[in-house]
């Protein structure tokens, strides 16, 4: 059976790692190339390295950072940031990513996301989304949590799919670094929506929040940072807890 | 040793270079079908569309059929598994290699499994079953799991040597002699997928 995948995000600015709450308040969480061997060694499926001040700051992709990290793992690794070109991807794929996350670009040139679906294939190709609820509705953010657009988010994961994304990685802004749990409204909408894989984001606090999104969230992937970042062994505690709960990870 | 890596412009081959590099392999990239007659071994990668194997018609085709002539260990991964066998779904136009009787095919599967339908693609860590053992194989364990990323598959005939269920059971290791082939990525697999690696590098020039 296909396991549910367990994902670490490395929010990277400067070349270290960092993880705020709410998109704010940032503090150090350590070397990304000594994170990715530790999570490596403790089982975990994935990584993705977010470069949170790329889009703001306009800086290009980490190829040193990318390349750090892909020495110490065999694992897919995904980079975002401030992707905006068909020759910023093709940097941070020559540098080592299996696949490249697109958040704001995609959003003002969709055309992107057909672009490198069909120069790497759509499994390269991942769609970012940021969502807030606005009511009973999800509106979309870009630039990293700071510009509202007037995007409904489950609208926009079904077009991201249709124009050749492989998966969907959706965040709740309403959510991050808050530690109370997945949006599992959100990711339930999109999941049904769409017939990519869809991982979810924002707001992992303990292993129950995981048992949640994938029991009530419909996702297919989970991904956090700092309940990983500050303890150790995490991830082999958390792969252990959710199949004592019947959902199928690779342990 | 000398492997051919097969660069025919499907997806980018950096992470199976590295893995290659990781393992001290002697690998180089044939610029011209020719350079196929003096390699002891032949990786044919790919992700991507079947139509991208277009760049492997004609001279490139026939340079891959001597090389499998000669004997030498041959592994084709994920779209390069699906290019071994006649044809596949994906393309009307196209032939695969032809090594391997059988036809591609989209995986559709509408059952439920707890967790919802079966999306496609087929992407994440899924499990091995083993079905036939082999030196591919060796160290393997009945049940490992490998990192797939596909729409595609190749069906269960009797070149399978391991297979997986995503709602349908398909081929996600293939063998004929010194053939072979894997549906999912073993240089983004961990230490299931770089002993597979190890397994087949250790082939080369051993003969059968």
């Amino acid at each position: 059976m296909l396991s549910k995948r367990i994902i670490a995000c490395l929010d990277v600015r400067n070349g270290l790692v960092v993880k705020g709450i709410n998109f704010e308040n940032l503090r150090n969480a350590g070397d990304p190339g000594t994170l990715a061997r530790r999570y490596n060694q403790e089982g975990i499926d994935e990584l993705v390295i977010l470069d949170i001040t790329a889009t703001i700051e306009k800086r290009k992709a980490m190829v040193k950072t990318i390349h750090a990290v892909a020495q110490e793992i065999f694992l897919p690794l995904c980079v975002g940031g401030g992707i905006n070109s068909e020759q910023h991807a093709h940097t941070a794929i020559e540098a080592g990513a299996d696949k490249v996350s697109l958040n704001t670009a995609a959003i003002s040139n969709p055309e992107l996301i057909t672009k490198l679906a069909k120069c790497y294939g759509s499994q390269a190709v991942i769609v970012a989304i940021d969502a807030k609820r606005a009511g009973d509705q999800f509106r979309i953010y870009v630039r990293s949590g700071r510009q509202e657009t007037n995007r409904d988010a489950i609208n926009w994961a079904r077009e991201a799919a249709d124009r050749g994304a492989g998966e969907i990685l959706l965040t709740s802004i309403d959510r991050d670094g808050t530690k109370v749990g997945f949006d599992c409204k959100l990711t339930a909408a999109v999941s049904e929506e769409v017939t990519i894989p869809v991982i979810a984001s924002g707001g992992a606090g303990n292993f129950d929040h995981f048992v949640e999104v994938f029991k009530n969230g419909k996702a297919d992937a989970a991904l956090a940072a700092s309940i990983f970042h500050y303890s150790e062994h995490a991830v082999i505690n958390l792969k252990q807890h959710l199949k004592t709960h019947g959902i199928p990870v690779r342990l | 040793m000398n492997i051919a890596l097969l660069d025919y412009g499907a997806g980018n081959l950096t992470s199976v270079r590295k893995a290659l590099l990781h393992l001290d392999a002697k690998f180089s990239i044939p610029v011209s079908p020719l350079d196929l007659d003096s390699s002891s071994a032949l990786i044919v990668p790919g992700v991507g569309n079947f139509e991208a194997t277009v760049a492997l018609k004609h001279e490139w085709k026939d340079a891959v059929l001597r090389a499998i002539t000669r004997g030498i260990p041959v592994l084709g991964i994920c779209l390069g598994l699906q290019w071994l066998f006649d044809s596949s779904e994906e393309s009307n136009n196209l032939l695969g290699l032809g090594v391997m009787p059988g036809r591609c095919t989209l995986l559709k599967c509408d059952n439920y499994n707890g967790f919802g339908t079966f999306k496609v693609p087929h992407v994440g860590w899924n499990t091995l079953h083993i079905t036939r053992s082999s030196w591919l194989m060796d160290g393997i364990k009945d049940g490992d799991q490998v990192y797939f990323t596909h729409s595609y598959a190749a069906p269960v005939t009797s070149d399978c040597i391991a297979s997986t269920m995503y709602g349908v059971e398909f081929a996600s290791v293939v063998q004929r002699q010194n053939i072979s082939g894997v549906q999912f990525h073993p240089e983004k697999s961990g230490e299931v997928g770089l002993r597979i690696l190890v397994n087949f590098l250790a082939k080369i020039g051993k003969g059968n």
